[in-house]
């Protein structure tokens, strides 16, 4: 993998993430009680043996510094290769509609691609929580001899899909059309908008794109060359959460309490490396009740917490009572207070016997340091 | 440019009486609280005192120091302008040596010290559990303008004669120094933390190197300073300090972190204890776990019951399975129905189903366990296993 390099397109729509992405990008959103969304992306692509990953910036970045920082977590602070921002063009870093106008970011940088010694490059967004080997899908790529590899999965019916791109395969693995809302006649194939190819095919698509007045990398620079290039499918057969709205982002953070899709995201092809603060162990006292819940470090548990996902630093203090919810950094759950169903971000404080309940199609969301 | 300080951590010492805990490793790595290894506690002072070079002196089988310790970068010593430097014994063209002693450790590595060229040396032990500012210490030593300076604390009059026990005057001066005296003078004992004047430490240390002696600091190179009437202070520290060099005081200080308010406080976010992270997502509790009073690390997944115990990362314990008074490292495996009360079980150990440890009385009077079941690492214990309390075993005596 000493000849591939990677580019993170985080243009992700947020317009139905509400509260969770008004500091922050999708990228940067916490996930499963320690991660960030990037961490998936990133840890995936040195896991496969990636080391040189650029980022396209997106608006709001400054969580995501914050968090990647010189990218030592992920063993990416390097001499050579290692992490590379790359910003947005003038007045882009901003996805508006549905339609990303992605490839100007990806023009803005084109000198960075053409300077880069990388014979082959992978694509890929960071909304999305997976555990995928990109060494199986560029073997994929080599063995069919295909120009561009779409990497996709079959989500079944029951997955939310909305506003989602999809896509149809023939047998012999070819990429037959893209297409946003589009899951009937595509049988539920959500592409993962993640591609492999080589960096001139790449750089050619920008080109001919832009000087066509085009910007958007699905769209324009793969649907539109499905007969110039050969595409391919490439089927992921892991867990996929892709967070883009609050009903996805409580459902998938909600089906970390399932040790296989723990086991798959977590294990399956390598570990998932994030920014690590020391923090104590977490802490239970005598009246603690916890069960079927994952808990982070630093968390001091006096109360009850059933189904939920605690980040660190969370105090639940004696007689409150936390269901089905989703408890950022440094909450606190005050005496005798009750929640159910409810996603509190970083800081916020819900004071003693006060109580909140959301609904699993629309659980409530509390913006960053409000106190309830 | 000449530095105003470093520490130098002893870190060499095997720490026997912790038995199967130090067999592969020094005592300094032995882990505590859920998280940590000892040295963890020292650095982490050191970082937080504001200190940028420190000395880690390893020996007794160094290798998994080494390689937690890497760069420093957890406890964020790895610098351009200082940082952690670990030093083992190494040969020079007259030959090489063994660390003979503290002070005889030091004057080894006097070439390195020379070159870091400090005004002051801090000297502790890597073996102890507390939080404390040498920041402190250093103002106090610079403010009485002492070439030595002995870190001390309380002890109980009873015990006063299990330490090094330091008599003072009104000033704070030392007056008296005496290594474990029979009938001590005074109940301030000595936390083996000093700071000297580095040019006053590197002359005793020339002039004891010769010498048949012990090489040690609290035999040597303070009487000696002390008779030629040095200027020696005491500083007095108050909290938590322990010596956790027993299987006993080791899961004792273990079980001080489980008081709700307990003496010794590890989530103060503004002395953070730093250690190298494991990888692992958080712990889980299923729905039929259940916890108190304890303290769980990551990646551990729990389906038993644990009450007043410290799970290390990546800890299962099985339904069924019961888990009390006890300290569990990183990777143990408490099989369905099994029950453990009142032991130490090192990395990576299976304990069985239905095994029962810790329950059985002891053969005879508690020896130097005070009842502590210990279990070395990598054992794998038989379902069904009965181990009575007090008992010590490895994976070679199962």
């Amino acid at each position: 993998m000493k000849n591939v390099m990677a580019i993170l397109n985080l243009n992700e729509n947020e317009e139905n993430l509400y509260e969770l992405t008004k500091h922050r990008p999708v990228s940067a959103i916490p996930f499963g009680g320690r991660y960030r969304l990037i961490d998936f992306a990133l840890s995936n692509l040195v896991n496969s043996g990636i080391i040189n990953v650029g980022i396209l910036m997106p608006e709001k970045f400054g969580p995501l510094i914050d968090h990647i920082r010189s990218g030592k977590e992920w063993d990416l602070d390097r001499q050579q290769d290692g992490l590379f921002i790359l910003p947005a063009a003038d007045g882009n870093a901003k996805r508006r509609g549905q339609l990303s106008k992605d490839l100007e970011n990806f023009h803005a940088n084109i000198n960075y691609l053409r300077n880069c010694r990388h014979e082959y490059i992978v694509i890929s967004p960071a909304g999305t929580v997976c555990n995928i080997n990109y060494k199986k899908a560029f073997m994929y790529h080599l063995e069919k001899d295909a120009e561009i590899t779409v990497i996709y999965k079959n989500v079944g019916n029951d997955y939310p899909l909305e506003g989602a791109l999809t896509m149809a395969v023939d047998e012999r693995g070819r990429v037959t059309d893209m297409a946003y809302n589009a899951r009937e006649t595509h049988n539920d194939c959500l592409a993962m908008e993640m591609y492999i190819m080589k960096r001139t095919v790449l750089i050619e698509i920008i080109d001919n794109c832009i000087a066509r007045g085009q910007n958007n990398l699905a769209m324009d620079g793969i649907l539109r060359n499905l007969d110039t290039y050969r595409v391919y499918g490439y089927e992921h057969e892991g867990y996929i959460g892709r967070v883009d709205s609050v009903y996805s982002y409580y459902k998938h953070n909600m089906d970390i309490l399932n040790p296989e899709v723990r086991n798959d995201l977590y294990f399956s092809n390598g570990l998932i490396y994030t920014k690590t603060r020391s923090e104590a162990p977490a802490k239970y006292s005598s009246s603690a009740k916890v069960i079927n819940s994952v808990i982070a470090n630093g968390c001091h548990i006096e109360g009850t917490v059933e189904n939920s996902v605690l980040f660190r630093g969370v105090h639940v203090a004696r007689g409150a009572v936390v269901r089905n919810s989703i408890l950022m950094q440094k909450v606190r759950v005050e005496e005798n207070a009750y929640i159910d169903r409810v996603i509190f971000d970083k800081n916020v404080q819900i004071t003693s016997g006060r109580s909140m309940k959301g609904e699993t199609t629309m659980p409530i969301v509390i913006e960053k340091n409000y106190i309830i | 440019m000449r530095k105003e300080w470093l520490g130098m951590i002893l870190a060499g010492g095997q720490g026997a009486r912790l038995k199967l805990l130090t067999k592969k490793i020094a005592k300094p790595a032995v882990g505590f609280g859920g998280r940590y290894r000892i040295i963890d506690f020292p650095l982490s002072n050191c970082q937080n005192s504001g200190m940028d070079t420190v000395g880690v002196l390893t020996q007794y089988k160094p290798f998994a120091l080494h390689s937690y310790i890497g760069t420093g970068t957890a406890w964020d010593l790895d610098r351009t302008y200082g940082g952690v430097y670990t030093l083992p014994p190494y040969a020079d063209e007259k030959g090489g040596e063994w660390y003979k002693g503290t002070a005889d450790a030091i004057y080894q590595n006097i070439e390195f010290l020379d070159i870091q060229d400090p005004e002051y040396v801090l000297i502790l032990s890597g073996d102890h559990i507390y939080k404390m500012d040498y920041s402190e210490m250093l103002a106090a030593h610079k403010e009485k303008n002492a070439d030595c300076t002995i870190a001390v604390f309380e002890v109980p009059w009873a015990e006063a004669s299990r330490f090094g026990i330091m008599a003072t005057d009104e000033t704070g001066a030392i007056v008296e120094f005496a290594e474990k005296p029979k009938e001590p003078k005074s109940n301030l004992a000595s936390m083996g933390v000093y700071i000297f004047s580095y040019a006053k430490l590197r002359e005793y240390l020339i002039a004891d190197a010769p010498l048949d002696t012990d090489h040690d600091f609290g035999k040597n190179i303070l009487p000696n300073m002390l008779a030629d009437a040095q200027r020696m202070f005491a500083f007095r520290f108050q909290g938590y300090w322990k010596d956790v060099g027993t299987v006993d005081s080791l899961w004792e200080a273990n079980m001080d972190l489980l008081e709700d308010i307990p003496a010794f406080d590890l989530y103060d976010p503004k002395w953070r204890i730093f250690s190298v992270s494991p990888v692992r997502p958080p712990h889980y509790v299923g729905v039929t776990g259940e916890v108190h009073r304890s303290m769980v690390g990551e990646g551990c997944r729990i389906y038993g019951k644990v009450d007043h115990s410290i799970l290390f990362s990546d800890v299962v314990i099985e339904e069924g399975a019961v888990v009390k008074d006890s300290v569990l490292y990183a990777g143990t495996i408490v099989r369905k129905g099994a029950y453990v009360e009142k032991a130490i079980v090192a990395e990576n150990t299976e304990l069985g189903e239905f095994c029962i440890i810790g329950r059985d009385a002891a053969e005879g009077p508690f020896g130097d366990n005070g009842g502590v079941v210990l279990i070395g690492e990598d054992t794998k214990i038989p379902a069904g296993t009965r181990i009575r309390k007090d008992a010590t075993v490895g994976k070679d005596n199962v």
